[in-house]
C-alpha cells in the first residue's frame, strides 16, 4: 500500500472516484490540496475568478452531464463565497461535492486568520457535510461524499478540511473503499408495487389526463421512459421549468411549460384535469399559484424520489416513492399487459378542448407582442431566433429574470440537459459559469448563454477564466438596461415606481469590456441586423462573443400567474386577463 | 397535538445541530429535546416533543428520516407509549408549616426530598410532563425559587423496539 499525504490522498481519491475537473479557487488554507494539484496529471482544475463561479461552473457540468459536479474552495471567505453556489445546487437538486479547506484543527474555534465555520454556515444548503479530522479519513469521507451526493434525491455535499490534515510530511497508508455502505443512509430505488398498479389504474381511467414532468426527469435521466409513456398514452404533457426538456418541446402532445409564466394551455388543462400525473416534480409555489384553488376536479398521482416532497404542499392521492426511471419502467410494462382500454372519446374530446385553449391564447400560435422591426427588437425575437441559428441543438443558460423566461417560452428544447438554468433559488450570474461548465463537458455543442445585462453583471469576471481555459461560449445579452422582472412587479403591483431597477446612464460598453477580455463583442440595435449578427457569432467556433442586443425596455413576461389565483387565472399581456 | 418522536441517530460530528437546525429551518417547534448515547456508543438516541396535526408530524418524521445520519424516526404517538420526563426543584422552605405540607405533597407525588437548608428543599420527580405540572401547581404557592426538567424520554409499549439492525 502507498503512502500518502492527505493532500495527495485526497487528489489520487478524487481520481478515484472519476474526477476529472475541479473547479476552484486557492487560499492560504487550501495550499497543501493545490500543492498537490500541481504534482499531478490526472485532475485538471481550473482556476475561476470568484468562488461562487467555481460552484456554478462544476454545477453546470453536472447537468450537462449527469456526473458529480466537484469545487475546491478555500476557507473563510473562499468558503462563504461559495455558498451562493450551493444553495443554488441544493434547491434543484445537483449532485455536487464542494471540498472546502479549514484552518489547522487546533485553531479551529479561535477565531482564526480566514476561519468560518462551513459546515455550519453551510447546513441548511447541503445534502450532508463533513469535516475531516484525520488524514487517514480522507479517501473512505471522499468515497461517501461522492456516493451521498449522487445517490437517491441529488445534492451538494461539502467537505471542509483543516489544513494539517493534508500536511505534506505526513503520511498514511492509501486504499480507496471498492464500495460504500452506511446503515444510516440506503436511498429508496424501486417503487412499491401496490401503488405503481394504482397509479396504472387511474391514469388508464382517466378522461382529462394531464401529465406534469419536472426536474426529477432530467435528473434521472429518465426522458426516454416519460416521452415513451406520453406517446403510448396520447396523453397531454407539461414541463416545469426544470423539466423542460424531458418531453421533445416542439412535439404537439407538448402543452409548454407550466406555472407562473407557464402558457394558457397548459396551466388551463392542469386546472380542469382529472387526472394528474405528477413526475419527479414538486408542486412549488411558481407552478401551483394558490394552493386551495390548485386543480380542484384531479386525482393526483405523484412519483418522487424524496418522500418529503410528496404531500409536502399538495396531497397526493397516489404517491409513488422511488425513481422516475424505475416507476415509469414499471408503469409502462403494466401499460402495455394492461387490457384496460383508453375511453378514446374521452381523450379525443380532451384533445379538441386543449387544441381550442393553444388557437385561443397560445404562446406559439397566438404571438401577444408587437413584432420586430427597425430599432425595435423584441427579447422573444431574439430567442426565436437563437433556436433557428442554432438549429434548436444548442445547450442554453440562463440567468435570472425575463430573459430567463423568454428562454424557456421560446426555445423548443428537444432534449433533457439542454436547458440549464437556476429553478428553486433564482441565482442571478449563474448563467456564465454554468455555461462554462457545459461548455468543457460538451467543446463541440453551441453553449449560449442567455441573460440580461443585470445578471452578467454579477459574475462577468468569469470572461477571464473563459479566456484561460478556452472555453468559447456565447453570451446572448437581452439588454434592456434595467431589471426587467424587477421593473415588471413594479409596473404591475407598485403603480411603476422604479425603485433601483434601472441603470440609467451607468450600463458599460459591453463590446469594449468583451474585447478588453479578449473576446468579441458585438452591440445590435436593428432588428434586421440580428440574424445576420448572429449567425456570425456563432460561426466563430473557438471565439467567445459577447452579443449585446437593445432590446424593448418596456416588454412584460406573458402569461403570468395572477397571485391568489387558480393556475388558470393569468395575465395574457399588459391589457388581456382569463 | 403533542408528538413525542424518538430518533436513532450517528452519534457522529454535528448530527444533533443537524436535527436541531431542521426544526428551525422548517418552521417546526421544538418543545423538549433530550439527547444521549445508547449502549451502543455510535449511536445517539433523541426524544423530542413538537406540536402539530398529523400532516405535518409526517413531514417532521420524512424531514428528520431525510437526514443523512438518522437510522430510524418513529413518532411514538402514533402507539401505546411511555413516557417519563426528570424535575428538580429548588422551593422555599423555611417554617416547619411548610416543610411539613411540601413533604406530604412530594410524598403524594412519589418524588424524593434530595436536598436539604435550613430556608429550602430541593425535590427530584419523574414521570409524566403532566404530572410534574400538576406538582409545579401544587408547589407555585409555596415559593418555587428554581425548575430544572430534563425534557421527555420516551419508549413504545410492549414487544416493539428500535434498534439499528
Amino acid at each position: 500500500m502507498e503512502n500518502l499525504s492527505g493532500g495527495d490522498a485526497l487528489i489520487r481519491a478524487l481520481r478515484d472516484v472519476g474526477v476529472k475537473h475541479i473547479w476552484g479557487y486557492p487560499g492560504g488554507a487550501a495550499l497543501h490540496i493545490y500543492d498537490a494539484i500541481y504534482r499531478q496529471d490526472d485532475v485538471i482544475h481550473l482556476l475561476v475568478r470568484h468562488e461562487q463561479a467555481a460552484v456554478h461552473a462544476a454545477d453546470g457540468f453536472s447537468r450537462a452531464t449527469g456526473e458529480v459536479g466537484t469545487a475546491l474552495v478555500t476557507s473563510g471567505p473562499g468558503a462563504t463565497n461559495a455558498l451562493t453556489g450551493i444553495a443554488t445546487a441544493y434547491m434543484d437538486s445537483i449532485p455536487l461535492v464542494v471540498i472546502s479547506g479549514q484552518v489547522p484543527s487546533s485553531k479551529i474555534g479561535q477565531d482564526a486568520f480566514q476561519e468560518t465555520d462551513m459546515v455550519g454556515v453551510s447546513r441548511p444548503i447541503v445534502k450532508h457535510s463533513f469535516l475531516v479530522t484525520k488524514a487517514e479519513d480522507i479517501p473512505a469521507t471522499i468515497a461517501k461524499a461522492y456516493y451521498i451526493a449522487s445517490t437517491g434525491r441529488p445534492g451538494p455535499v461539502v467537505v471542509d478540511i483543516p489544513k494539517d490534515v493534508t500536511e505534506p510530511n505526513y503520511k498514511v497508508p492509501y486504499s480507496f473503499p471498492e464500495e460504500v455502505k452506511m446503515r444510516s443512509y440506503q436511498p429508496s430505488d424501486r417503487g412499491h408495487k401496490g401503488q405503481i398498479k394504482r397509479a396504472v389504474k387511474a391514469l388508464l381511467a382517466a378522461k382529462r389526463p394531464v401529465i406534469y414532468a419536472g426536474g426529477g426527469v432530467v435528473i434521472d435521466n429518465a426522458a426516454e421512459y416519460l416521452t415513451a409513456m406520453t406517446k403510448k398514452l396520447n396523453y397531454p404533457i407539461t414541463n416545469t421549468l426544470m423539466g423542460l426538456g424531458a418531453y421533445p418541446g416542439s412535439d404537439r402532445q407538448f402543452l409548454g411549460m407550466l406555472g407562473m409564466h407557464g402558457t394558457f394551455e397548459a396551466n388551463t388543462a392542469m386546472h380542469h384535469a382529472d387526472v394528474i400525473f405528477a413526475v419527479g416534480a414538486r408542486f412549488d409555489d411558481r407552478v401551483t399559484n394558490e394552493l386551495e384553488k390548485f386543480c380542484p376536479l384531479a386525482t393526483i398521482i405523484h412519483l418522487d424520489i424524496d418522500p418529503t416532497s410528496v404531500s409536502k404542499n399538495i396531497v397526493a392521492d397516489i404517491p409513488i416513492v422511488g425513481t422516475c426511471k424505475s416507476v415509469l419502467k414499471d408503469m409502462l410494462d403494466l401499460i402495455g399487459q394492461s387490457d384496460v382500454q383508453i375511453d378514446q372519446v374521452a381523450l379525443a374530446d380532451w384533445w379538441q378542448q386543449i387544441d381550442e385553449w393553444r388557437n385561443k391564447h397560445g404562446l406559439y400560435t397566438q404571438p401577444r407582442y408587437e413584432q420586430s422591426g427597425g430599432d425595435l427588437i423584441k427579447p422573444q425575437d431574439v430567442v426565436k431566433m437563437l433556436y433557428e441559428v442554432t438549429n434548436g441543438e444548442a445547450i442554453v443558460t440562463s440567468d435570472v429574470g425575463q430573459h430567463q423566461m423568454f428562454a424557456a417560452q421560446y426555445y423548443l428544447f428537444d432534449k433533457p440537459r439542454q436547458w440549464i438554468n437556476s429553478g428553486g433559488l433564482g441565482t442571478m450570474g449563474f448563467g456564465l459559469p454554468a455555461a462554462m461548465g457545459a461548455k468543457l463537458a460538451f467543446p463541440d455543442t453551441d453553449v449560449a448563454c442567455v441573460t440580461g445585462e443585470g445578471s452578467i453583471q454579477m459574475c462577468i469576471q468569469e470572461l477571464s477564466a473563459c479566456s484561460q481555459h478556452n472555453l468559447p461560449v456565447k453570451i446572448i445579452n437581452l439588454n434592456n438596461a434595467a431589471l426587467g422582472m424587477v421593473r415588471q412587479w413594479q409596473d404591475m403591483q407598485y403603480n411603476s415606481r422604479y425603485s433601483q431597477s434601472v441603470y440609467e446612464e451607468s450600463l458599460p460598453d459591453f463590446v469594449a469590456l468583451a474585447e478588453a477580455y479578449g473576446h468579441v463583442g458585438m452591440r445590435i440595435t436593428q432588428f434586421d441586423q440580428l440574424e445576420e449578427k448572429m449567425r456570425e457569432c456563432f460561426a466563430m467556433k473557438d471565439r467567445v462573443v459577447f452579443m449585446d442586443i437593445c432590446i424593448d425596455r418596456s416588454e412584460h413576461v406573458y402569461p403570468m400567474h395572477m397571485p391568489g389565483g387558480s393556475m388558470r387565472d393569468l395575465w395574457l399581456s399588459k391589457t388581456e386577463r382569463t | 397535538m403533542k408528538r413525542i418522536i424518538s430518533i436513532l441517530l450517528e452519534n457522529e460530528f454535528g448530527s444533533l445541530s443537524r436535527v436541531v437546525g431542521l426544526f428551525s429551518q422548517r418552521g417546526y417547534n421544538i418543545d423538549t429535546l433530550t439527547v444521549a448515547p445508547t449502549d451502543d456508543e455510535t449511536l445517539s438516541r433523541l426524544t423530542l416533543t413538537t406540536l402539530g396535526d398529523a400532516q405535518m408530524a409526517e413531514q417532521i418524521v420524512k424531514q428528520l428520516h431525510k437526514l443523512i445520519d438518522t437510522i430510524k424516526v418513529v413518532d411514538l404517538t402514533e402507539g401505546p407509549y411511555i413516557e417519563r420526563e426528570l424535575m428538580l426543584v429548588k422551593i422555599k422552605a423555611a417554617d416547619n408549616d411548610t416543610r411539613i405540607e411540601l413533604k406530604s405533597c412530594v410524598e403524594i407525588f412519589r418524588g424524593h426530598i434530595i436536598d436539604v437548608t435550613p430556608a429550602t428543599y430541593t425535590v427530584q420527580l419523574a414521570g409524566d410532563s403532566e404530572k410534574l405540572d400538576a406538582f409545579l401547581d401544587a408547589a407555585r404557592a409555596m415559593g418555587v425559587m428554581e425548575v430544572v426538567r430534563s425534557g421527555v424520554s420516551g419508549i413504545s409499549r410492549g414487544d416493539k423496539f428500535i434498534r439499528s439492525q
